[in-house]
């Protein structure tokens, strides 16, 4: 039973939550409006969804410390929803995800995360960089040599501003100093007003204008199937990333649920569907966030500041944004994964490295995290195939040959097993003993029965020793596995 | 079920626990275990950082941060946990204890407390539990959230020196709670031959006396020296009063009997007594 209370995660940590969540509010409000370019709509789709995802986690969600708003990983998917059908599918896609991820959530689905290995969380969070980096190349090409020194600046300032100090956010920084450049020197450069329309009131509950019929739900559900996969595994990565980093434990199936209700809220008042982002949990936790109540002062901030100083947002030029995306992305990029590429099992960086190029092409992080989950599982079915041992002897003065077969056999082992045994010598007798090994599939047993047969064909008589113990496994009651001894009963 | 625990934190209430558990271990005839929690307190993370800026290999790096500063806290503070533990140990052994163990344990104390109360015949806690985080804000002490977590008897040790005490008076309110608590105390070794005094909150009228009488009579029959009271005005100053007119005496009454939500509207009578008396309060659910 765990006793951790309510006060304990909203209110153990107030002083580091209340300036954790101004940190991340500002760096929040950059990061919303250039995901909702890159999904293809306007600032305000996407400044809403992160106002009311983020408030809507700090109370719903399973992890005390994670920040979700709109996110590139989701706005990546909805691409062509967008192009193709207009917001309004989207935002019936966005509360049809949130659906989804509450009934992952009810069926307690977040256990399935543990069939994700290491190695495709690390491909998932690259390619994610990568992709986010990649989005903000349209806005490098074709511009003038001013948008360059802007962004060149724009980083200078970032990563050189906290060695003159670290009380103030140096993204903000950034977009003070170069919105100030661009208006004083009257730059004709793209500013965040070109990009569409920005919150100039509070959201309000609105229905997403769609015909209610099968026809929409054949439209937006591959879309929020995919939304619902990829916002669950990148808020599954991030919650244990924060674990991690705080050495606390946190509620996984919470999480997906709370993801849902964010999401279904987010529908209805014209924002965008979102997750937890791993970039802005890790600048939460370094600025010292503990609590829920640095995801609602984020939330809440970042809502009255875009309200209030609408004006002098749509004045940001994109560059800065630029800047602060460039950040970002290699900011979420695991360098040790590269630094330590030749270190890992060679499989491990295969699944990596084969996770990031699908994403990177498809543009899809939930086709990626399946390429890579498949290639983990079949490396994994290579190297247990290779636990297989058949041991023979000669018994009865060579009238008999025995054959002691040890480990697993299942579809990746059935070969070796098979090629194990010597048909072409010639015996009265052959004695299989697999007491001591495992049929795990039918390719097993019929790699058995195949061997029985060409030794029969050969005139040889066979008798098969222990076979009640081997199939044992076979019948797949799994029942027996949380017994004690269990582990001894299989292993021998 | 078979131990006393004392759970120290290093403040200044720490001796009398050890000393009235000491006392209680002996009365019972069951070994002694002092407990020490060594909890994380989110609030002394110090950041310095609020520049927002991520790099290359930020995260890695913000985690060796953050776990090379907790591995010097949590090194300092199990090093305070052991000379504080050794000291208790000395104490109780010097009490007559016969067996005495020391545990360290990490996590929320009320969370640890519930994981060893199959093995617990009784807590000892300070008045006030070392507090951290949300407890410093809110008169939430561990002492109550232990109180309401833990099904075992809970005594509370005040900071005043311990005297073995000469008499014990019941916290009597004629409830069915109450009988059964008097049940209890009459199947314990731990109150066993010192005099007794019920004493009961209620307007003087004869069915109350007729309670009164029961409950003496109910101690009587076990053996214990009994005497019973009848006070006006609310448990919470009345009682505090009458201890302090006994002497060297224990209180023992029953624990939180009603709803977490009339908690929160009314406030509770346990908790204020609790917050009042200046003697030992001896907790039975």
């Amino acid at each position: 039973m765990n006793f951790s209370s309510t006060k304990q995660t909203w209110f153990a940590n107030i002083r580091g939550d209340l300036l954790a969540g101004i940190v991340v509010a500002l760096a929040l409000i950059p990061e919303a409006i250039a995901f909702s370019i890159i999904a293809g709509v306007d600032p305000k789709v996407g400044l809403y969804a992160s106002f009311s995802i983020c408030v809507i986690i700090a109370f719903a969600g399973g992890r005390p410390g994670m920040i979700s708003a709109a996110t590139g990983a989701m706005a990546l998917v909805m691409v062509t929803l967008v192009k193709e059908h207009g917001l309004q599918y989207l935002l019936a896609a966005t509360v049809l995800t949130g659906v989804l991820q509450i009934l992952a959530g009810v069926l307690k689905l977040g256990a399935l995360m543990r069939f994700v290995s290491r190695s495709v969380i690390t491909g998932f969070v690259n390619a994610l960089a990568i992709l986010i980096f990649m989005a903000q190349l349209p806005e490098l090409t074709n511009v003038s040599w001013v948008v360059y020194a802007m962004t060149a600046a724009g980083l200078a300032i970032i990563y050189g501003f906290p060695y003159i100090t670290k009380a103030v956010p140096s993204p903000l920084v950034t977009i003070v100093v170069l919105t100030a450049i661009s208006m004083a020197m009257g730059l004709d450069i793209r500013t965040v007003g070109d990009m569409g329309e920005l919150p100039s009131s509070l959201p309000v509950f609105l229905l997403p204008d769609v015909p209610l019929n099968l026809e929409t739900l054949k439209i937006i559900f591959p879309y929020a199937a995919t939304l619902a996969v990829v916002g669950l595994l990148e808020s599954m990565m991030t919650a244990s990333i924060v674990d991690d980093l705080t050495d606390t434990p946190s509620n996984k199936n919470r999480e997906c649920m709370g993801q849902g209700v964010a999401n279904i809220a987010t529908g209805f008042i014209g924002g965008m569907a979102g997750c937890a982002m791993i970039g802005q949990s890790v600048i939460n936790v370094k600025s010292g966030g503990r609590g829920r109540l640095s995801a609602l002062t984020a939330g809440t901030l970042l809502l009255v500041m875009v309200v209030f100083l609408g004006r002098w947002v749509s004045q940001i030029p994109m560059a800065a944004l630029v800047a602060v995306m460039i950040m970002v992305s290699i900011g979420t990029f695991s360098w040790d994964s590269v630094r330590k590429l030749r270190e890992h099992p060679p499989s491990s960086s295969i699944v990596m490295i084969a996770t990031v190029v699908v994403t990177v092409s498809t543009h899809d992080l939930a086709k990626g995290v399946f390429v890579g989950v498949l290639l983990s599982g079949i490396f994994f079915a290579h190297k247990v195939g290779r636990v297989l041992r058949v041991d023979s002897a000669s018994e009865d003065g060579g009238q008999t040959r025995v054959y002691r077969v040890l480990g697993q056999v299942f579809f990746a082992s059935s070969e070796a097993f098979i090629a194990a045994f010597d048909f072409k010598e010639v015996v009265p007798k052959v004695r299989i003993d697999v007491s001591r090994a495992h049929f795990w599939d039918i390719t097993a047993v019929s790699a058995l029965d195949k061997a029985v047969l060409k030794f029969r064909r050969e005139g040889t008589e066979v008798e098969v020793i222990g076979m009640d113990e081997a199939s044992a496994t076979l019948v797949d009651r799994f029942a027996i596995h949380d017994k004690p001894g269990a582990v001894e009963q299989l292993m021998h | 079920m078979n131990k006393v625990y004392a759970c120290i934190d290093g403040l200044k209430t720490t001796t009398a626990v050890v000393d009235w558990a000491a006392w209680s271990a002996n009365r019972l005839g069951v070994p002694l275990e002092l407990l020490h929690v060594l909890e994380r307190d989110p609030d002394s993370t110090a950041v310095t950082d609020f520049s927002g800026a991520i790099g290359l290999g930020a995260q890695e790096m913000l985690l060796q941060q953050l776990s090379d500063l907790d591995a010097q806290r949590g090194k300092l503070a199990q090093e305070a946990g052991r000379q504080m533990l050794a000291s208790a140990k000395v104490r109780a052994k010097a009490a007559g204890v016969l067996q005495v163990d020391g545990r360290m344990r990490h996590g929320e104390f009320v969370d640890t407390v519930i994981e060893l109360e199959p093995d617990a015949r009784l807590f000892v806690l300070g008045e006030h539990y070392q507090a951290v985080a949300a407890s410093k804000l809110h008169l939430d002490h561990h002492l109550e959230r232990v109180i309401r977590a833990v099904k075992r008897p809970v005594l509370m040790a005040t900071d005043e020196h311990f005297a073995a005490p000469e008499r014990f008076v019941i916290a009597f309110d004629g409830s069915a709670t109450a009988i059964k608590m008097l049940d209890t105390i009459t199947r314990s070794p731990m109150l066993k031959g010192l005099p007794a005094l019920v004493a009961m909150c209620a307007p003087d009228t004869s069915a109350a006396h007729e309670q009164l009488r029961a409950a003496r009579g109910l101690l009587e029959t076990a053996g214990f020296e009994a005497e019973e009271t009848l006070l006006s005005g609310e448990p919470e100053h009345a009682l505090p009063l009458l201890m302090e007119s006994q002497g060297a005496a224990l209180l023992a009454m029953g624990a939180y009997g009603h709803s977490r939500i009339r908690h929160l509207v009314i406030g509770s009578t346990t908790t204020s007594l609790l917050r009042h008396c200046k003697v030992p309060v001896l907790v039975l659910r």
